[in-house]
């Protein structure tokens, strides 16, 4: 019954083999910061698997914008252009603002924020590990990306840089388990700590006292503490308080403001080098 | 060599169906295309495909998903095990009783990925992946005579 195993080593050979290679590789992917290398390489050498498989939904979307008919397209066009006159006159109006701010930053003597390098990028696979909420963009290392690096979307913060690969990286959401995002209320600058739970349309709070104020609705931005994540881009809105006293803390959920689970275009940014500046310096190029 | 290529080939696709974006909610629905096709030859060609590709392929899964390196890996390479040492057994029972057999087959994979997980990250295990196991034995049938059709067609031994 064996005999068609005849060449090579036996199956149960191979079993063992198969077990202790794969729990020494977990081991070796875990506690060892190099093998972050190894499988950058690894997506690399993948990355054609990843586009072939994005080249279904492709073509549906492409066929999909095929078929519009030429009503829509003018109306979406009208519509664009609507967006497009509204969005210059609050720009002229933030422009105004910002100069504005500087100064009084300036004449306070505290620091400047200074505008960010943004790149527009595409999702080209989710991850379809259950356990990891995950996304993989089409910029790699030969687009500068690092790891740590901040992703956001037109609505507000999606994640960071995880693993960068040649021309593909991975995006940890926040909503992943082993996320956390230094915040603050935006109502009252309470300051927290937003961690995923596992769940895509979720964040929790942790740690936070029953005295503080925070109410449903309120809308929770990053503060900028962590170092990573520039100051003040909106992160989620609070769907639940519970100040339940028999608890150790207050229970606080909250509901990230882009939409997780569709994602499709995200910005990679930049924080500039030395994103604050010499408030002297701003001062007299404020006068 | 022909033959080894129409069989990677189906490797191929699997595994590009395995990892194919789908909208969220039916995430936890996607069949294990992989453990089916691997299921299917570790049947029909023991001597060809065994414990050595599985592990090979759920490399591969692993490095697409994302997930811990050797997580599928080490699920895949022990479901074939079993399958390749019972397949004259396996072999003789209905289709539907094969069906059965791997889809308490692909609730260890889970179990055994969801395990090799866990020693990477606190994680708990999502249930709702369970109804994976029960697509995966609605589908058996059907591609166990599509893949027997194929192996027919490009006479792969």
């Amino acid at each position: 019954m064996n005999s068609i195993f005849g060449r090579g080593p036996s199956l149960q050979f191979r079993l063992i083999l198969a077990v202790i290679s794969a729990i020494l590789l977990a081991y070796l992917d875990r506690n060892f910061a190099y093998i972050a290398q190894v499988r950058g390489f690894l997506n690399t050498a993948v990355s054609p698997i990843y586009y072939v498989a994005n080249l279904p939904e492709q073509m549906l979307t492409e066929a999909g914008d095929m078929l519009k008919t030429r009503r829509t397209l003018r109306s979406e066009n009208a519509q664009l252009r609507q967006q497009a006159h509204l969005d210059s006159a609050q720009l002229q109006l933030f422009d105004q603002l910002q100069r504005e701010n500087t100064r009084l930053r300036a004449l306070l003597g505290s620091q400047v924020q200074q505008d960010a390098r943004k790149v527009v990028t595409e999702v080209i696979a989710v991850e379809s590990d259950p356990y990891r909420f995950r996304v993989l963009i089409d910029k790699g290392s030969k687009d500068g990306t690092y790891i740590g690096q901040p992703v956001l979307d037109d609505n507000g913060v999606v994640g960071q840089v995880d693993e960068v690969g040649y021309s593909t990286s991975r995006v940890l959401l926040i909503a992943d388990l082993s996320h956390a995002l230094p915040i603050r209320i935006s109502r009252n600058d309470t300051r927290s700590i937003a961690t995923g739970i596992g769940k895509i349309d979720s964040l929790s709070l942790q740690h936070v006292p029953h005295s503080a104020d925070i109410q449903v609705g309120d809308l929770a931005v990053t503060s900028g503490l962590g170092g990573r994540f520039p100051e003040g881009y909106p992160v989620a809105r609070v769907t639940h308080a519970d100040f339940d006293e028999s608890l150790p803390f207050a229970e606080i959920s909250l509901q990230p403001i882009s939409a997780l689970d569709r994602l499709r275009y995200l910005l990679l940014i930049w924080p500039s080098e030395d994103h604050v500046t010499d408030p002297d310096e701003q001062q007299e190029a404020a006068q | 060599m022909k033959m080894r290529f129409w069989l990677g080939l189906t490797l191929f696709v699997a595994l590009i169906s395995a990892i194919m974006p789908v909208p969220e909610w039916i995430e936890a629905f996607r069949p294990d295309w992989l453990l089916l096709v691997l299921a299917y030859w570790a049947i029909a060609l023991p001597n060809r495909v065994n414990v050595g590709s599985a592990w090979t392929c759920g490399l591969v899964l692993d490095v697409l998903q994302g997930a811990v390196l050797g997580a599928n890996a080490l699920a895949l390479s022990v479901v074939v095990y079993v399958l390749a040492l019972h397949f004259q057994k396996i072999r003789n029972f209905s289709v539907w009783q094969q069906a059965i057999i791997v889809a308490l087959l692909s609730i260890m994979v889970k179990v055994l990925g969801y395990w090799m997980s866990y020693l990477a990250y606190d994680i708990q295990f999502d249930e709702q992946q369970l109804w994976g196991a029960l697509i995966n034995f609605l589908l058996w049938p059907w591609l166990f005579y599509l893949m027997r059709r194929y192996r027919r067609h490009f006479k792969i031994r």
